[in-house]
């Protein structure tokens, strides 16, 4: 039986029933630019960074279902400014200081930004004051970098079954927070065995005294960047 | 009776990571009564590292400079070590050391044959559009082809241990985070051979220069003062390790072997409300008397040899230049280069050592509140300060800079250099040229922008006790 089929950007996909867009596009080793969508973790479509056009119309790949005869267009120009755009709000919402970031080379926001060629902030910085929480003895939260993603809140959540994170706040003022009376870490249940110490795709959940230990050109995203490891061509696969 | 002083302002002198400027205050006779070196723009880092984990510093606070940020980043992790209790394993230690060599070894080829060589070369009034490296590629093109590739092979060895030629990820809290590839060691062994010949040709260039024209530098800006370096327990140069060691201006000991953390005993920091960076004294001399030079011209005379022949040879040889100690700027120069062979033979010693590329890179051991880093830097003694709280965020920071601990020593050059060639109350582009040839000679932080275009901004303003400008004259619009 032949299986049901999209075009993406002119080039024919197959898929399963019930398969995302984006979930097609990655198992046929098609990139689409994403950063909140996780394999592990049902689709979101908060950060809308993997919106194409299906049939003309904007989508967020990652929540709208692959369907047999679609035609869907993801390399556009118009695409990438946009998701550009997206990826420069995100950088000028938060402190994010790659430089002297412990997880340069293993983040996301910044793999994302070097795929979209994105090379100025674009925006005013809002340079919010957002103090770390060092309560906890063995787990950091710098929230400098919080990109509101969710998905610590739903590993906490639906993995963990401790809801130690959770957003509030609304526009603007959305914010993550710890689920904790006095607001720390330290005085919830978090442990660094918990699925949220380890789905944040920037750099707020950090195990404390490991920065820098993998070095330049070793790190993650050196070895195989989102696109590589999704299009079968990082350096080690 | 009240003294009227008039000012002129050299404004900007160039960039310092950021901005500075001379002001050379005249009395009624026109004898320059004080040169004030400022820098004037606030860098910060000693305030915004307080809060952040310490395990980022190292990587942040090499920020401070593009020159040389694997001293910070060394610096730092020496604190550091201190902090986690930990000593480095050997493998780490000897990694660092090289780090350290390739750092020093391209800054030191950067200074010498991009920034100060033209100066050297064509003569301190010559012109300015030809005095830069540009000039130097015309004219000397072989010499100009060997300062690229020095500099190119000690980014090189940075590249291979350090990630990246500039701001890499190197030294962590106990260690380091990568040996030497094998292929990249073997690649630096055979091309050492030409490093280490350069660095002789460039030690003989240097040595050529000066004594060329000793009866001039000798009084160039020449103040005497105390010199303090890191010493090995040997009485060896150690420029990554070793214990303090001062000598006053005529070359007797004031103290030895005193570790990192006695710093704040030994020097305290004279803040002046013009100027945002500090003045360190020696506390046992006193803020008059008690400023000290640093770097390269300190160093080979603190020391009682270097570990390395050919550079011993050559420092005996510039020792022998001069009777007593040697506190002439332009003597700068020849000790710079003296430390790049010494470098270059000290990288091939390393070379040899199996430990770069097996062994342990990381220790721990028990959690300390605070720790002190010193090193030698390119420019001098550099000092890292940290306190850290339980939660393992920074507290407090004090960082003590190599041009900082020049501070006063540059001061007391330009004033000399500055009463040596002012003419009345007229600003000339000699004064001008010969204050930046006696400020670079320290190698600040502040040459790379002055010179590498060759086109220094100078502005100079004579400002009368009024504040009104008498006359000015600047350089850099054309």
């Amino acid at each position: 039986m032949t299986r049901p089929t999209f075009t993406l950007d002119g080039v024919a996909i197959s898929f399963d029933e019930g398969q995302t867009i984006i979930e097609a596009a990655r198992k046929a080793g098609v990139f689409i630019p994403f950063l909140c969508a996780h394999p592990e973790f049902p689709a979101h479509g908060s950060c809308r960074v993997c919106t194409v056009l299906v049939n003309g119309r904007a989508m967020a790949s990652c929540t709208t279902k692959a369907a047999d005869g679609q035609v869907v267009e993801s390399n556009t120009a118009a695409l990438t400014r946009d998701r550009q755009a997206l990826v420069q709000m995100l950088f000028v919402e938060g402190n994010h200081f790659c430089p002297g970031c412990e997880k340069s080379g293993a983040c996301t926001l910044q793999s994302l930004g070097k795929d979209l060629a994105v090379t100025s902030a674009g925006f005013a910085h809002e340079s919010p004051t957002r103090p770390v929480d060092a309560s906890h003895p063995d787990i950091l939260l710098d929230f400098n970098r919080c990109i509101l993603c969710e998905l610590c809140v739903r590993a906490s959540s639906d993995v963990d079954k401790k809801d130690v994170f959770a957003l509030s706040g609304r526009g603007l003022d959305k914010h993550l927070i710890v689920n904790a009376e006095s607001g720390r870490l330290a005085d919830t249940g978090m442990a660094t065995t918990d699925k949220a110490m380890s789905v944040c795709p920037v750099g707020v959940i950090l195990w404390k005294r490991r920065g820098f230990a993998d070095p330049i050109g070793k790190r993650p995203h050196d070895v195989e960047s989102p696109r590589q490891r999704v299009e079968g061509k990082g350096k080690t696969s | 009776m009240t003294e009227t002083l008039r000012r002129i302002a050299i404004d900007p002198l160039s960039r310092v990571e950021g901005h500075g400027k001379v002001t050379l205050l005249l009395d009624d006779a026109g004898h320059v009564h004080e040169a004030r070196l400022h820098i004037v723009e606030f860098r910060g880092f000693e305030a915004f590292i307080v809060g952040r984990p310490y395990w980022e510093v190292p990587v942040v606070v090499q920020r401070l400079c593009g020159i040389c940020p694997v001293s910070h980043n060394l610096c730092a992790a020496k604190a550091l070590d201190a902090v986690v209790g930990a000593v480095p394993p050997p493998s780490a230690v000897k990694l660092r050391r090289l780090m350290h060599a390739g750092q020093l070894l391209q800054s030191h080829a950067l200074h010498f044959f991009h920034l100060a060589s033209p100066d050297l070369l064509f003569g301190f009034d010559s012109d300015v559009s030809k005095r830069n490296l540009i000039g130097l590629v015309e004219k000397h093109p072989e010499l100009a082809k060997k300062g690229v590739l020095l500099r190119k092979f000690g980014q090189q060895v940075l590249e291979a241990v350090y990630g990246k030629r500039i701001h890499g990820t190197g030294a962590i809290p106990g260690g380091v985070n990568r040996h030497l590839a094998i292929d990249a060691r073997d690649a630096f062994l055979k091309q050492l051979p030409d490093i280490k010949a350069w660095s002789l040709d460039a030690v003989a260039l240097a040595r050529e220069l000066t004594l060329k024209n000793v009866e001039r530098h000798k009084g160039f800006g020449t103040v005497p003062s105390a010199l303090l370096s890191l010493v090995a327990a040997d009485g060896s140069l150690d420029l990554y390790d070793g214990g303090l060691r001062a000598k006053d201006a005529d070359g007797r000991v004031l103290f030895d072997g005193l570790d990192a953390s006695s710093y704040r005993h030994l020097i305290k920091e004279e803040v002046r409300p013009w100027s945002y960076m500090k003045f360190p004294y020696l506390a046992a001399m006193g803020p008059e008397s008690g400023w000290y030079k640093v770097g390269p011209l300190a160093r080979l005379q603190v020391c009682d040899r270097l570990s390395t022949p050919l550079a011993e040879a050559a420092r005996r040889d510039f020792l022998a230049s001069t009777t007593g100690i040697n506190h002439a700027p332009l003597a700068f120069h020849w000790a710079r280069m003296v430390e790049l062979l010494h470098c270059a033979e000290d990288i091939e010693h390393l070379l040899h050592d199996e430990a770069l590329v097996m062994g342990e890179l990381v220790s721990t051991g028990e959690r300390q509140r605070e720790g002190v880093g010193i090193i030698e830097a390119p420019r001098g003694t550099l000092i890292h300060h940290y306190e850290v709280g339980e939660d393992d965020l920074i507290t407090r920071c004090n960082l003590i800079v190599s041009t900082t601990n020049n501070n006063q020593a540059m001061n007391e050059a330009i004033r000399s250099v500055a009463r040596q060639y002012i003419e009345g109350h007229r600003i000339t582009e000699g004064l001008l040229n010969h204050v930046e040839v006696a400020v670079r000679a320290f190698d600040p932080c502040l040459s790379c922008a002055t010179h590498a275009m060759g086109k220094m901004p100078l502005e100079v303003s004579l400002v009368d006790a009024r504040g009104e400008v008498v006359s000015s004259l600047r350089r850099g619009d054309a």
